[in-house]
């Protein structure tokens, strides 16, 4: 490094930048070049180039240089019940920082009942003060009426959101049904947003506490005793259904199983536009840990869906990852102190969940995935970040190696070797999920808007410089095969003759009892007059001698999207 | 053929002693050649040289199949709906099945909600008693969920021979129940040793699609299939087998009727899931394509629900899947309207009234479809047709196999008969036959119900009330056996710690979950957590000082996982 006499400095303020000797490492390809950067752009990639003088000048050595890591999920600062995640966006995005990862996507939750624009506000404001890299922001939908509709529109239009989860568990809370679910979906594929689900069939959770807790089991044991994870493959499988029958392209947050892997790669090899995101926890470690006998440790490892008490999971999860099967990774870095999970300590469905993850990411991933030799270093790339800056539509600003590109980058010592624990994490947590575990492979530089923030171990990072990235609607990766078939799947009716035969009479009460759910059920109304002037409108039957089969394609199939609807008459 | 030439038109034979000679007897395990005697509508004798009294019918059956009669699980005869009842009633129903080989029926009680169970039952049992032809057994649809209706699954099991429930996922605002609700009617059914049926597709998704296709203008026949993809039917087969993981109870589910559908199943048989796939004779026989018929009510005839799959392959892959066990019984979900019933709905497909034909049919079809094609073996042909049914209902071996003390229902089974299936020629009173035009190979030459000959040279002679209710004791051992050996193993402990003593968050008043939200129906998680608590301290006060905190963990197994039901549970420390 030629910066030798000021590496003190906590602030480095030099705009320019140039990378010498760097292998640039993109998810298609990997290449020797020089990398210059201006304003926190990448200007000029290649041999030989012509800079301006004085500009400080880091010596690669042939090490990987990477875009830097988007952690696709975060919760910091997530207020609960009157506390706080202990990391807010200053500690958070830190450790995010010293991981390699120089964009987070924060979820916004909004509480049932209130306004999601009053939320995403809230949320800004919070970023726009503390956080030391750039972000953008998801929008959880807690509840769903006109009014929602109202602000999910306007948050895609004018707030640069362009993706909204939906929580399948959390009865009485955050859950949707199955209907709800239909309709945002619907509403999202017709704007051009991507639905992200929390997948994990709430009802049944719901009566398995119950009998968990009737059984005096209380301890975080209970917490994946009463989740076993069919729960969450039989969401992922619901949601699935939903998505397809909506055309609506879907994004499972938080894999945590095998068997909900195995649907989402089932389903993509069907044809469904379905991204999986596993989690550094579900990676890097398992389930096993809810049985420990240090009660603060097991709570520590509470987070929803649960880490699966199946030890080889996370080894299954990295190679369908590897395989491409599973799509993009995040953390769900959502940490609480002890004092804060003990509020559940006689009862672990008050446990507040959430486990770290932020910083371990990329490193987790590498040691895993790189170093076993079921990725390469192209899709290393990939799932840490160019994945994520597709699917949110920010591609190729974020996610790549090119000029134009933000100067958002990561030199990559793949044989520094490290061992994870709480005393040198970045998090305000007194746990790390993964305490002990030795990985190889760190970033050695990062490079965050144009500026050295990680050097010689040293962290320089500026609380407030992160900017929000606005991401716009109908993003290419997830939404041309969409359109496709949204254009392919047009419905035709059979023009028939008038039935003009005998009709029986029939009592009208099976459509109309009014059983307790009164919410939607609004199908038999419009209906009969649509059909009545659409008939009108198609005039006379055809005749009958005309042939049938070459007249139309009547319905014309998506590529593995609905069934097999032949048109035969 | 018969020995009673002379009295072939009497129209009821009053003989009780009845022996066929020269038959190929054919069970699901095995075929043989033996001669068999019966009276009193039992099995007495089967073997060579038989001894029997002098002057008795017999019946030479020059080498043919001699099988078990046919079972079909699933009809719905004189079943209400709207005020209308489905074109064939008990007798009509019955008849038919006759028949087409098949003696013995099991219908389902549909409850009106609101309407108790008991008395739901006796209706039934009375239509029944007056007008069936052959025996019969009554499945209970639970169609509304609460204390009441529990104690009369009980009442039900215990007092009047109902070993099995169906509950629904569809049919939104009317029967559907929530997925809440089925775990705990399906916790109720385990406890009472009983099978949960379901009739599988998302209720919320076909309701939502149904509005759609009917905003867009379609109003026929073919929206019913366009509401209800196939997928639809797979993600509830899906949900209700986690459900019955999770609560440890035996599935079946009736009306198989979508590749996507079938998979599921065979998957989750092969991850050990108690769970059985009923296929029906539509399925099996015809497909979905002809929604599309220009002429209404062809169409219509065959709707039902779930749909027809409008794949053509459909039936020869549930065939395929049928004969290699994946699928286990059939039933034909006989329920036909006539033309002016379906019509109710001519203006919304919506409306038109669900059911299709196939009790008849049934048995020839999976010949013609089964073992012509080399798919499966005359045995696999009676398991499907009736042994297994016996087994998981309960009645085995009463029903569903020939042997000394079996009832003496059977068939004479012609493997060479060819027949075209016909509305003009069949036995339901509909004027469409979803079959019409199907040349089936396989039929059945005699049929003998309750030791009687009703079915000979082509002459039906049934009586009309002559059939009797089969009870059906709960805990069938062919479903229970593997689920009462997970319950033993599915005990659950939680780990014994000290008590946490380290400081506490405060938290606001609102607690996570009692925000009263839209859903006010059934969320009894909540009020348990008085109990708990109390549970939990007396547990630690009794388990005292942690003594045992350096004997390594590993050596209590906290957890045993069932084969292949609970997820992979290891029990590190």
């Amino acid at each position: 490094m030629s910066y030798q006499g000021k590496k003190n400095i906590p602030k480095i303020t030099s705009d320019r930048l140039l990378i010498k000797g760097g292998r640039i490492v993109n998810d298609d390809q990997s290449f020797h070049a020089d990398i210059y950067m201006e304003d926190g752009l990448i200007k000029q990639i290649g041999d030989n180039l012509i800079v301006p003088g004085g500009v400080k000048t880091i010596e690669a050595n042939g090490k990987m240089v990477v875009p830097g890591g988007i952690d696709i999920h975060t919760h910091f600062q997530m207020p609960y019940r009157g506390t706080t995640t202990v990391d807010d966006f200053a500690q958070g995005s830190k450790a995010a920082l010293a991981g390699g990862t120089t964009m987070i996507v924060d979820h916004v939750i909004p509480e049932p009942g209130s306004s999601l624009m009053e939320a995403y506000d809230q949320w800004r404001q919070w970023a726009d003060e503390k956080a030391c890299c750039d972000y953008s922001l998801h929008v959880d939908v807690t509840h769903w009426n006109d009014s929602v509709k109202q602000e999910v529109d306007t948050l895609i239009k004018e707030k640069g959101v362009n993706s909204f989860q939906v929580y399948m568990a959390y009865k009485d809370y955050y859950q949707m049904s199955n209907s709800e679910l239909y309709e945002v979906f619907t509403f999202l594929a017709e704007r051009g947003g991507i639905a992200q689900v929390h997948a994990e069939n709430g009802e049944i959770i719901a009566e398995e506490q119950a009998r968990m807790l009737q059984m005096g089991i209380t301890g975080p044991e209970g917490h994946v005793l009463s989740r076993p994870e069919e729960l969450e493959a039989e969401a992922v499988f619901r949601a699935i259904t939903i998505a397809s029958q909506t055309n609506c392209p879907l994004y499972v947050t938080r894999v945590m199983s095998k068997s909900a892997a195995d649907i989402i790669s089932l389903a993509r090899k069907k044809g469904n536009v379905v991204f999986g995101e596993p989690i550094t926890a579900s990676l890097g470690t398992d389930g096993t840990h809810y049985w420990s006998k240090n009660w603060a440790k097991a709570a520590s490892f509470v987070t929803s869906p649960p880490l699966s008490p199946d030890p080889t999971t996370p080894d299954y999860l990295n190679t369908l990852l590897s395989s491409g099967d599973l799509s993009v990774t995040g953390s769900a870095h959502c940490t609480f102190s002890v004092a804060q999970k003990a509020i559940g300590k006689d009862d672990f469905t008050q446990i507040p969940e959430g486990v770290n993850g932020v910083e371990e990411r990329m490193a987790l991933i590498w040691d895993k995935a790189v170093t076993t030799g079921k990725m390469d270093e192209n899709m290393f790339v990939a799932v840490t970040s160019t994945n994520a800056a597709k699917i949110l539509n920010l591609y190729p600003r974020k996610g790549r190696i090119a000029v134009g590109s933000d100067a958002d980058l990561v030199i990559w010592d793949t044989d520094a070797i490290r061992t994870i624990t709480a005393k040198t994490h970045n998090s305000a947590a007194e746990y790390n999920v993964f305490e002990g575990m030795e990985l190889r492979g760190a970033p050695l530089v990062v490079i965050c808007q144009g500026k050295i923030v990680l050097e010689d171990g040293n962290l320089h990072v500026t609380s407030g410089v992160g900017r929000f990235i606005p991401c716009s609607s109908f993003p290419d990766f997830a939404y041309k095969r969409v359109k496709a078939r949204k254009q392919l799947a047009v419905l035709r009716a059979v023009p028939r003759g008038m039935y003009d035969g005998p009709v029986s009479e029939f009592s009208m009460s099976r459509g109309g009892t009014p059983s307790a759910s009164a919410r939607t059920s609004p199908t038999k109304q419009p209906v009969r007059n649509l059909h009545q002037s659409g008939f009108s409108l198609a005039g006379p039957p055809t005749p009958d001698d005309i042939p049938i089969r070459p007249a139309g394609r009547r319905i014309v199939v998506p590529p593995g999207g609905r069934s097999n609807i032949t048109s035969l008459s | 053929m018969s020995g009673y030439q002379g009295k072939k038109n009497i129209p009821r034979i009053t003989s009780d002693r009845l022996l066929i000679k020269g038959a190929k007897i054919v069970n699901d395990d095995q075929s043989f050649c033996a001669d068999i005697y019966m009276e009193d509508g039992v099995i007495k004798q089967i073997g060579e040289n038989l001894i029997v009294p002098g002057g008795v019918k017999t019946i030479d059956a020059h080498g043919r199949m001699l099988m078990p009669g046919g079972i079909d699980v699933h009809t719905r005869f004189q079943m209400p709906d709207r005020g209308m009842t489905s074109a064939d009633d008990f007798y009509q129903g019955t008849k038919a099945a006759l028949a087409g080989g098949t003696t013995m029926i099991m219908d389902h009680v549909v409850p009106e909600p609101g309407v108790s169970l008991i008395s739901a039952f006796e209706q039934w049992r009375e239509w029944a008693d007056s007008k069936s032809c052959c025996d019969y057994s009554l499945h209970v649809d639970i169609t509304e969920w609460h204390r009441g209706i529990q104690e009369e699954m009980e009442m039900l099991v215990k007092d009047h021979g109902v070993n099995s429930f169906l509950v629904y996922l569809v049919y939104k605002d009317i029967f559907q129940l929530t997925d809440s609700q089925v775990y705990e009617v399906f916790s109720v059914i385990r406890d009472l040793g009983a099978i949960a049926q379901v009739h599988a597709e998302n209720g919320d998704i076909v309701a939502e699609e149904q509005r759609r296709i009917l905003e867009q203008g379609i109003t026929g026949p073919e929206g019913h299939v366009l509401s209800r993809p196939e997928e639809v039917e797979a993600e509830a087969v899906n949900r209700s087998v986690t459900v019955a993981n999770q609560t440890n109870c035996p599935l079946y589910v009736t009306k198989v009727m979508s590749k996507s559908a079938a998979d599921v199943i065979a998957q989750a048989r092969k991850k050990g899931t108690v769970v059985y796939g009923e296929p029906i004779t539509a399925s099996l026989g015809t497909d979905g394509s002809h929604y599309w018929s220009k002429n209404w009510a062809k169409a219509a005839a065959y709707v039902t629900s779930p749909p027809l799959s409008p794949d053509p392959t459909t039936p020869d892959y549930l065939n395929s899947l049928l004969s290699c066990g994946d699928l286990q019984v059939t039933g034909s979900a006989h329920c036909p309207f006539n033309t002016a019933q379906r019509a109710v709905g001519k203006d919304d497909f919506s409306l038109i009234p669900e059911g299709v034909n196939g009790t008849e049919e049934r048995m020839s079809i999976i010949w013609d479809k089964c073992v012509v094609t080399g798919k499966m073996d005359e045995n696999q042909f009676v398991a499907v047709t009736s042994t297994n049914a016996a087994k998981i209902y309960n009645m085995y071996p009463r029903k569903g196999r020939i042997a000394v003390g079996s009832d003496a229902d059977l068939v004479l089974w012609d493997p060479e008969v060819t027949k075209i299936i016909s509305a003009k020629s069949h036995n339901s009173t509909v004027e469409y036959n979803i079959f019409e035009g199907t040349e089936v190979r396989g039929g059945p030459l005699v049929v003998i119900s309750q030791g009687k000959i009703v079915l000979e040279e082509g002459n039906l002679h049934a009586t009309e009330g002559s059939g009797r209710y089969i009870a059906r004791k709960p805990f069938p051992d062919y479903v229970y056996k593997r689920i009462k050996a997970r319950s033993r193993l599915a005990e659950l402990r939680g780990v014994p710690r000290g008590l946490y003593d380290g400081p506490v968050c405060e938290v606001s008043v609102t607690p996570k979950t009692m925000t009263p939200a839209s859903s006010a129906k059934t969320s009894p998680a909540k009020q348990v957590n008085q109990p708990v608590r109390n549970l939990h301290q007396s547990g630690f006060s009794l388990s005292g000082a942690q003594i045992d905190d350096n004997i390594p963990r590993r050596n209590t197994q906290r957890i045993v996982a069932p084969p292949g039901g609970r997820a992979n549970i290891t029990s590190l420390g």
